[in-house]
């Protein structure tokens, strides 16, 4: 670990304030900046503690949604009765991440810019373009089973490792931030993470010194919420592949709300919006199902080890699909 | 060594030894003590001092003037250090000195029990990761950031790397029978067996490379007194890694003191000295400071010991009632270029199962990866997943149940060597646990249990660890001590360690019972080689040869205190603190000689002082022996009086009383074949959608020999049991097929069970009573349970949806294809 300047910000302009020489960084949870500053994978040289700032609430908003602080444990926001009620697929998500220690540290704002698990981005002596831009991937020809299939680049296959980021891209959430220059603005989470084509060390769309405050989420989504998680073992795993559902099968047995976002299988948390469209309306037949997953993994691309995550989204696709149908019917 | 050595020990009266070889069976006083201590599910002695903080491990310990050093790996596969430039890390605030001594540093790590020293000399890079230097600071934080930022100029050649096991195999080469665990083994014609069969199997499994990772990180806090070197380390075997480190320094290994009184686990990676000893011992002396080096995770995993990935034939010959005639189980593993080590997959092949035609081979390639060496249960922990595998296969091909074919192919002796087996329980522990776990509800016809979106199964397998016994000494001393509430305490000493696995506490339940004092009358002191030399905790054997070392010198004590009271010591009971008389002796003839000798030589003299009227000189009277009668006058044992140890102790030198013992491997383990046996049962669940795998839960039934703590030995049994499911489903040491970098090189990308993958574990304990194995009847139980319990799973999941992996961990990603419908 490089040696750093620190100091603790008591409200958020005072952050942003701290953080305008370009080598710093917010500090919450820390529980993966630490991580990546032992590695020396990130070394600012100014840590900017943010744990002060009051955005720790949890409010409901005019329009019915909620308002979530960046600073909010992901073991509270899980257990939030409002979260568990109106967005179980949040709940369900972030409780699918991590431990429950990590979860009593790691924060709403900071679960949103977790770094890719790619080994050769962990280990400072190997070349990885998202950390040494023009040193090239040693993942595309290497050990790639957990990494992306889609969105991916011929420089990074790297996979996006949230679960609640994909809850979060279900929901349509906005992310409220703080500019350095004393400016707010509002991005939509489709817009927040950048693909990674020729430029994998830029992974969202935050400027230098910008600050997440708040998470917006639109009014609750009805229907039946479900988060999968695919992993090689029970706890403590990132995805392999994960789906999060909201589907509202109506009276007549036709899926007449579908939302889909996956984990694991992109660069970023994946939806595909056209596919949700695709079973929009339908009865949810096989065939249907079939194309929708066509259509999801059209561009999909497999780098050997993690061909199998291909057959792997179609089969947690169908199974979404049909236990939601049949739930209703039950 | 003084040449005055030899004669003085000569000389001087040597410590009272109880020394037994075991040459035949021997009885166990554990049968007759008063309290019965042993084999009592006590809690651990240490526990306390544990969870409280107060168990100091190396890296705890505080020398003052102490310094921090850090590991520099090496960052390329092979080639050559061409300069390491300190000039680099100058600049570093706290930065002390890079040490690099390129002759002396070791190359890895050392193998258990061995007394050279491991490969030294690291200019030339054997693999990534492999220690090149030590940067040295005020703090841990600076030596981290020097060892970072260290600039080292190579001679790459990672493209001549051999990395790859599969892509090796084609340069396999025999391994050293000399310097193995196992041996290669013919008898009979197997490969003809194999084509006259009526039926055969004949197929490969691969297990991968798999990482020790113990808990406490390798450490060692090294300073000299003088030409004397202290060091404080993290080591499960102390007596021989003493003497690779005076062997590594061109030491006199009186010169050389090793402390570990409590280590956090080494699952084999500390029975020998690892490379950061020696680098801490040279900085040491070069900066005349105390020095500090603890390995971080990822150097632990890059730069100690892996198990080796092995590729396994299993082949067996049978007829069609599954009699076996062929066993053949060939074996390629990997290590180090120049490296002896193999993994001895086939130790219980030897004697598992029937079969007049036998074969086990041994070949090994060389490879650029972290040495390979022991990790718990070396041999039969990936052993018997080929073997139990096979015959779970084989079972499946005949239509015959598994059990029922293991129970016809159950020897009546060792198939290999014509012995007996010391004891052997291996279908009495099938049958126990076939009972408790409900192996008659298993459908034969496998992807036949769908509940939910799980296809269930159930499989099992047979567990053998061979039993082992080594060179082992102890002192034990009573002395009094008013703060105790006898009045009395005994001390025990050895530089045995406690690895977590429960030494403390079933030592001191050994030498309570023996010596009738409480458990907390007992101060067990264990982890330091100013101790009388132990074989340390490794290969299931510390229990046996430590612990009976331990008893021996109570022993010793007891036949010293029935001496001093005029009893026989086969008449003495030691129960709180209290000597009394039970029982009647029974002389041997050659006592009866002796006895009546001694009368007639007491009589002799007397007869000649009382005609001569001449005093006997105290010198001589004092060389008279006294018989038992003279002696049983002193104390009273009548009316079932007793006498306290406390008072006994008192009129003693110094108020106490000291003796020491030492076991050795004798006849009985050429005599006999010993092993535990066992059977481990799994029931999993896979998932049908994404086969994902979840062990429901498992039973293991073991039998050895006596146990000496039900609690501690079940918790080894469940820790095994938690390692197969690792083993089978998990763990795999992943390098980087191009650069040879170790992938995932910490404990959240290396998987290992979380609490969420661990179910219910059930575990029964066989009685069994095993003379030939050393004086306290017990065998090894640290390694037995891991031993078969993947291959349950992996037979389980064949019996869940009926897909048979050969290839391991078994991960979904293999499953995923074939999953029925």
């Amino acid at each position: 670990m490089k040696r750093f300047e620190y100091i603790r910000a008591l409200e958020p302009q005072q952050a942003v304030m701290f953080a305008t020489p370009k080598e710093s960084s917010f500090i919450a949870g820390g529980t993966n900046l630490l991580d990546l500053m032992k590695f020396e994978i990130e070394t600012p040289r100014k840590l900017v503690d943010i744990t002060r700032l009051n955005l720790e609430q949890v409010e409901t908003t005019a329009e019915g949604g909620l308002r979530i602080g960046a600073l909010v444990t992901n073991s509270d926001l899980a257990a939030h009765p409002v979260v568990t009620s109106g967005y179980p697929v949040l709940s369900r998500a972030m409780l699918a991440g991590a431990s429950g220690q990590l979860r009593n540290k790691a924060t709403t704002g900071g679960n949103l810019l977790q770094r890719t698990r790619c080994y050769y981005f962990y280990q400072p002596d190997s070349p990885c373009n998202k950390r040494n831009p023009g040193s090239g991937c040693p993942a595309i020809n290497g050990e790639n089973r957990r990494l992306a299939i889609l969105g991916t680049s011929e420089d990074c296959i790297a996979q996006h490792p949230s679960d609640m980021a994909v809850a979060m891209r279900l929901l349509d959430a906005t992310i409220e931030t703080l500019k350095a220059d004393g400016t707010t603005r509002q991005i939509p989470i489709k817009d927040f993470y950048c693909l990674p084509k020729d430029t994998p060390n830029i992974e969202t769309v935050l400027e230098t010194g910008e600050l997440i405050t708040h998470i917006v989420l639109p009014a609750p989504v009805k229907g039946m919420h479900t988060y999968d998680k695919v992993r090689d073992r029970a706890s403590y795993a990132f995805a392999l592949v994960s789906c999060a559902a909201v589907i509202n099968v109506n009276s007549q047995g036709k899926l007449d709300t579908v939302r889909l976002a996956f984990g694991g299988i992109g660069s970023k948390p994946w939806r595909n919006e056209a596919v949700e469209a695709l079973l929009t309306g339908t009865d949810g037949n096989l065939d249907i199902i079939t194309q929708a997953a066509d259509l999801l993994l059209k561009d999909a691309k497999g780098y050997g080890q993690n061909d199998f995550k291909i057959p792997l989204t179609r089969r947690l696709l169908k199974q979404v699909i049909q236990r939601a149908l049949a739930s209703k019917g039950a | 060594m003084s040449l005055l050595d030899p004669v003085l020990e000569a000389v001087l009266p040597s410590e009272p030894t109880k020394k037994l070889t075991m040459d035949d069976a021997v009885d166990s006083l554990f049968d007759e003590t008063a309290s019965q201590l042993v084999g009592k599910p006590i809690n651990r002695v240490d526990g306390s001092l544990k969870v409280s903080g107060q168990a100091p491990y190396t890296a705890e310990f505080y020398l003052e003037g102490q310094v921090y050093g850090v590991l520099v790996g090496a960052t390329i596969t092979k080639g050559k250090v061409k300069d390491i430039d300190s000039r680099s890390v100058e600049a570093i605030p706290g930065i002390i000195k890079v040490v690099t001594d390129p002759k002396h540093f070791l190359r890895n790590a050392q193998q258990g029990g061995e007394k050279k020293a491991p490969t030294q000399g690291v200019t030339e890079v054997f693999y990534h990761g492999q220690p090149i230097a030590a940067v040295i600071a005020e703090t841990f934080e600076a030596a981290t950031e020097g060892a970072k930022a260290l600039k080292v100029t190579y001679k790459d050649e990672t493209e001549d790397a051999v990395i790859d096991f599969d892509s090796a195999l084609v340069d396999a080469h025999p391994v050293n029978e000399a310097k193995g665990s196992d041996k290669n083994h013919k008898q009979g014609d197997p490969e003809q067996g194999l084509i006259d069969s009526e039926v055969s199997f004949d197929q490969v499994y691969h297990t991968p490379s798999q990482s020790n990772s113990p808990m406490e990180p390798h450490a060692t806090l090294a300073h000299w007194e003088g030409d004397k070197l202290i060091m404080y380390t993290a080591n499960q075997m102390l007596a021989s890694c003493k003497q690779q480190v005076a062997d590594a320094l061109n030491l006199d290994k009186d010169n050389v003191q090793l402390i570990a009184r409590y280590v956090g686990g080494g699952f084999g990676s500390k029975l020998g000295i690892a490379p950061e000893s020696i680098a801490a011992a040279i900085s040491a002396k070069e900066l005349k400071r105390p020095v500090l080096i603890v390995m971080s995770r990822p150097q632990v995993m890059e730069s100690t010991v892996r198990r080796s990935d092995t590729r396994q034939r299993i082949a067996i010959g049978c007829d069609k009632n599954g009699i076996i005639n062929t066993f053949i189980h060939n074996t390629v593993t990997s290590n180090l270029p120049g490296e002896s080590f193999f993994e001895p997959t086939a130790l219980s092949t030897h004697y598992l199962y029937r079969g007049e035609n036998r074969q086990v081979d041994y070949q090994m390639v060389d490879v650029n990866k972290v040495l390979s060496g022991s990790m718990r249960a070396p041999g039969e922990a990936v052993g018997l997943i080929a073997v139990e595998c096979a015959m779970d296969e084989l079972a499946i091909q005949l239509d015959i149940d598994p059990i029922e074919l293991r129970r016809r192919n159950e020897p009546e002796q060792d198939p290999s060597k014509d012995i007996p087996f010391s004891t052997r329980q291996l279908i009495a522990c099938m049958e126990k646990g076939a009972e408790q776990f409900g192996w008659e509800k298993r459908n034969k016809t496998p992807a036949s249990r769908l509940e939910g979106d799980w296809w269930l199964g159930i499989g099992m397998a047979g567990v053998a660890r061979g039993n082992k016994l080594k060179l082992s000494e102890a002192r034990a001393t009573l002395q009094v001590d008013d703060s105790k509430t006898l009045g009395v305490k005994a001390i025990i000493e050895t530089d045995m360690t406690d690895i977590g696995t429960g030494s403390y506490t079933v030592f001191t339940q050994v030498a309570a019972d023996l010596l009738g004092l409480p458990v907390d009358h007992i101060e067990m002191k264990l982890g330091d080689t100013s101790f009388p030399p132990a074989v340390g905790s490794g290969g299931s054997m510390g229990a046996a040869s430590s612990g009976s070392s331990i008893y021996l010198a109570c022993q010793q004590l007891r036949e010293m205190l029935a001496d001093k009271v005029g009893l026989y010591p086969d008449t003495i009971q030691l129960h709180n603190g209290q000597i009394s008389k039970v029982g009647e002796h029974e002389p041997t003839v050659t006592e009866a000689v002796i006895e009546s000798g001694k009368k007639v030589a007491t009589e002799l003299v007397e007869k000649l002082v009382e005609k001569t009227q001449v005093s006997i000189p105290e010198s001589v009277s004092n060389i008279l022996p006294e018989s038992q009668e003279v002696k049983q006058n002193r104390y009273d044992f009548s009316h079932s009086q007793s006498h306290s140890l406390a008072d006994i102790i008192g009129q003693y030198e110094d108020q106490k009383l000291s003796a020491k013992g030492q076991i050795e491997p004798g006849n009985n383990e050429k005599s006999h074949r010993q092993a535990s046996f066992g059977a481990n049962f799994a029931e999993v669940a896979v998932h049908r959608v994404t086969g994902e795998i979840r062990v429901k839960r498992m039973t293991g039934v073991f039998a050895a020999g006596r146990i000496l703590n039900h609690k501690t030995a079940t918790s080894q049994c469940y820790g095994g049991m938690v390692f197969g499911i690792g083993s089978a489903l998990m763990e795999e040491v992943i390098h980087d097929k191009h650069d040879g970098r170790l992938c995932n090189h910490d404990l959240s990308e290396y998987h290992i069970p979380v609490n969420a993958d661990v179910p219910q574990l059930d575990v029964i304990l066989l009685e069994e009573d095993d003379p030939y194995t050393n004086p306290m009847h017990i065998k090894g139980i640290g390694e037995t349970a891991i031993s078969g319990a993947a291959a349950a799973i992996a037979n389980a999941v064949y019996n869940a949806v009926g897909i048979r992996i050969r290839d391991f961990p078994i991960t979904l990603d293999k499953l995923i294809d074939q999953l029925p419908d």
